[in-house]
């Protein structure tokens, strides 16, 4: 990339940026520091209380101690987590942290000088003392680019984000043509990261090329896949890098505006979005005159009401416009004409997240990571039945045994494995065998799936793939916009199908309609939704097809999961005759003791909520779920 | 004028550049299955998705209302490919109609009749089931009747209410199977708003916007 000259932006950046390199180690300098994770995850598992104790403990003590809010690292699962940097140790990460522990944790390690290994999950860097992030198996694997702040800086401060080098890529962009920065993202050959992969630097191309003079950068955060949460968490870990990543865009394509579609249900990522714009507005990185340069661009937040569909982008424009958000037909491409019209490159948080680190450190530095057609990192978001729920970096690559059983650490409760759903609603279900595929938008597509945003849920042997679809299928069914025939009553149609599936009405030729029916639905469909919305059933079919056959030729879920297909049994010799467990558990009064004290389950009362098996004492183990019903013997 | 010559079904067509594909065949007597679309109306809603043809060159069907005529355009109304597409779109509207032909006011009037005779298919879906929703009728109106249960959400009255008479009095509301044609918060189309110009039960092409019983202007005048 060429450089024009050392611009004044170089120069008025160079003070901001030592200004906020002074903060950074103020902050640092010869004291303790305790990060308190407080992005949703962590709230969600008892953060703010976690967050109030510190602060009690060390205003208590009078000790010289910031505690700050950090965002979310990624270890979900270990919420609420709390790092402590103390000098002299290296910073060391706690999880499950309640109050209790925070006070120990001050009494003992901030004041004393016991860490309180019982409570560490790693220490960051090595040292001889605790072990390390970098000692756990995954730590092969993750490679983390995007999230590398999310969790180790405070979002609500700029200068955190500036001392480890944030907005140094917008300075250098102000003093670099536009053209070359669009050319500089093409070589890079980043791929758009909300699901499709469309080639970023193309997009933005096709956008500053198209004529007109008023032209848009829209970031995609209307994040709305059941199971995905790695937009949000960026937001709310590290919203300078998506600012900064569409200042760029904006200067790049040449745009005065910009709109973050942000979704209303994420009041977190709002507020620090909020916050992190007034901040970039008052240091002159957002406004009139970016840093002394005669380039002028101001974000936009704008709430989406909660339609899945908008997540497309000729949806999100009308929603933007104010009108009802319904997809058209493309072309025009939205570079052509998106928003109001006017050409618009519409990206996705995670893609604009990357832009500023690929023009801080170059092209190469990117595609060093990753594989040849999709370059750089996968971040996906692991929930369902794994152990490390949380959000993994990894790069593209990387095969899916890896990050489950690696990275995910596998299926808790030595469950069996049976398959991983990619990419959402519109994703689809993979077996066992494609486990050592290497995951890129190429090879996912091959197999039926698609790399969508980065929702990843991983499903066991108690899961029915058959529901798994229904599921999926229920909520393309009730988000489709209904605007076009087949995405409206063809979802509908296929619904109803699966619903008679699970409940083992149906004939076998069922199926083949069922298939024939979710092709057309994909052919037939106007935008994305529709035509992605038969995936999870098209793979189930494709990978495990003798469950569909099971439940219509034996009335028989084999993963025990289907209501209608099951029975709750009581083992009589495995049943304790002096206990009452389940009777007391049971919310229908349909378990009671027979002559000789063995429970017996009135299967005609009984609604299969499942309440008698939690509560059956482990040391008796007695109730069973049977499939199909008739399974049950006859007194 | 510039002119943009293509091939239509092995006819040989002229047509203004920029013009859309549906548009130009219809006006050269070539039928394709349509509902949604609107002679003035600038963009295509491409909704009812029952144009599919096939064009030489490209792999999959595509919508006749979405592609502009291009110099050499080879199209095919009758592909293989393309039908199995509209056969099935017409066959999910099917399946959520209310059919009821000899009692329906637009029996020997309807696009859905047209369709199936030039689809050769049955007004009745085997393959699918009968998905209906029993909505209300609304015959608030003192010139017509508004039956939910025979519209296909074509959206032309929804159009021609906007943009003939600006009065907006029709909009759609709700997602996916529950979506409807509807007034605004529900209420009666016989209420204030409506002009009674009935031009929205003129472009209907089904029976869900209907004359009353003697209220058609054409039967008045004459």
């Amino acid at each position: 990339m060429k450089v024009i000259k050392q611009t004044t932006a170089a120069a008025a950046f160079h003070e901001i940026k030592e200004r906020a390199e002074s903060h950074w180690r103020e902050l640092w300098h010869d004291k303790p520091v305790i990060m308190v994770g407080t992005a949703t995850c962590g709230r969600a598992a008892g953060a703010p209380d976690v967050l109030q104790a510190f602060r009690d403990e060390v205003k208590k003590r009078k000790l010289d101690c910031p505690v700050i809010e950090v965002g979310c690292m990624g270890h979900c699962y270990a919420e609420p987590i709390v790092i402590i940097s103390k000098p002299g140790y290296p910073p060391i990460c706690y999880g499950y942290v309640n109050p209790v522990i925070a006070e120990r944790l001050v009494k003992e390690f901030i004041l004393g000088d016991n860490p309180c290994p019982e409570f560490v999950i790693g220490a960051l860097e090595a040292n001889d003392l605790l072990p390390s992030f970098d000692d756990f198996p995954r730590a092969q694997h993750e490679q983390k680019i995007i999230l590398k702040n999310c969790g180790h800086i405070d979002p609500t401060e700029i200068e955190h984000y500036i001392a480890g080098g944030g907005y140094n890529a917008l300075a250098k962009t102000l003093g670099t043509k536009p053209e070359d920065i669009v050319e500089e993202v093409k070589r890079s050959g980043l791929r758009g990261r909300g699901g499709a992969g469309f080639p970023v630097g193309r997009k933005w191309q096709y956008c500053r090329e198209a004529p007109g003079r008023t032209k848009y950068i829209i970031c995609n955060a209307d994040e709305g896949d059941p199971g995905a949460f790695m937009d949000r968490s960026i937001l709310e870990s590290d919203p300078h890098s998506v600012i900064e990543g569409m200042i760029i865009a904006g200067y790049a394509i040449g745009a005065r505006y910009g709109y973050i579609y942000i979704r209303a249900e994420y009041p977190l990522a709002v507020e620090r979005i909020q916050i992190a714009l007034k901040q970039a507005k008052k240091l002159n990185l957002l406004g009139n005159h970016i840093l002394g340069s005669s380039f002028n661009f101001d974000i936009i937040l704008f709430h989406g009401s909660g339609a899945f569909v908008c997540g497309e982008a000729t949806a999100l424009a009308a929603s933007i416009e104010g009108k009802p958000g319904t997809p058209r037909p493309k072309p025009p491409r939205m570079t052509a004409a998106g928003l109001f019209g006017k050409p618009t490159v519409v990206n996705n948080v995670k893609t604009l997240a990357f832009i500023p680190l690929i023009i801080r450190n170059g092209t190469e530095w990117f595609t060093g990571t990753g594989t040849k057609n999709s370059p750089g990192t996968a971040v996906f978001a692991l929930a369902g039945k794994i152990v490390n729920t949380g959000l993994v970096e990894v790069p593209m690559g990387t095969t899916l045994r890896q990050i489950i059983f690696e990275v995910g650490s596998g299926i808790p409760k030595g469950k069996k494995f049976k398959a991983v759903q990619i990419g959402g609603p519109s994703g689809g279900c993979l077996p066992e065998s494609a486990l050592d595929l290497p995951v890129d938008f190429d090879s996912l597509q091959e197999v039926g799936a698609i790399m969508g945003s980065g929702g990843m849920v991983v499903l066991d042997e108690d899961d029915c793939m058959v529901e798994i679809a229904r599921y999926f299928l229920e909520f393309t069914q009730r988000e489709s916009c209904g605007k076009c025939t087949f995405c409206r009553l063809g979802t509908k149609q296929m619904l109803e199908v699966l619903n008679d599936f699970t409940m083992g009405k149906g004939a076998m030729e069922d199926i083949d309609s069922l298939e024939r029916l979710a092709g057309e639905v994909k052919a037939g469909s106007l935008c994305g939704l529709g035509q992605t919305a038969p995936n999870p059933i098209l793979t189930t079919l494709r990978y495990f097809r003798d469950e569909y056959e099971a439940h219509i030729e034996l009335g028989k879920c084999p993963a025990l999961m289907c209501q209608h297909l099951i029975a709750y049994y009581i083992l009589p010799d495995k049943c304790e005759r002096s206990c009452d467990a389940c009777v007391g558990s049971c919310t229908v009064e349909a378990i009671s003791p027979n002559k000789k004290r063995i429970k017996v389950i009135d299967q005609t009362q009984c609604v299969k909520c499942g309440t008698c098996l939690a509560a059956c004492p482990p040391q008796y183990n007695a109730i069973v779920k049977l499939s199909p019903p008739s399974e049950v013997p006859a007194k | 004028m510039k002119t943009v010559s293509l091939t239509i079904d092995g006819k040989k067509i002229t047509a203004r550049p920029g013009e859309k594909l549906l548009r130009v065949a219809l006006e050269n007597s070539i039928y394709i299955p349509n509902l949604c679309a609107i002679r003035d109306k600038p963009e295509p809603s491409a909704s009812c998705r029952l144009c599919f043809v096939e064009i030489e060159g490209g792999e999959e069907p595509v919508t006749a209302c979405t592609i502009d005529v291009t110099e050499g355009m080879v199209v095919n109304t009758r592909g293989e490919k393309a039908l199995a597409l509209v056969r099935a779109g017409f066959e999910l509207l099917m399946a959520s109609h209310a059919l009821d032909c000899a009692h329906c006011p637009a029996n020997g009037n309807c696009e859905l009749q047209k369709i199936a005779r030039h689809l050769k298919a049955s007004l009745k879906t085997k393959r699918l089931r009968l998905l209906l929703r029993e909505l209300p009728i609304d015959d608030s109106n003192p010139l017509f009747t508004y039956d939910p249960n025979k519209c296909v959400l074509c959206g032309r009255c929804v159009w021609v209410c906007r943009q003939n008479i600006k009065s907006g009095v029709f909009g759609f509301a709700h997602r996916g199977f529950e979506r409807v044609m509807t007034t605004f918060a529900d209420e009666p189309i016989g209420a204030d708003r409506c002009l009674d110009c009935s031009q929205c039960v003129e472009v209907c092409p089904t029976g869900a916007l209907s004359f009353k019983e003697g209220k058609r202007p054409s039967t008045e005048d004459g």
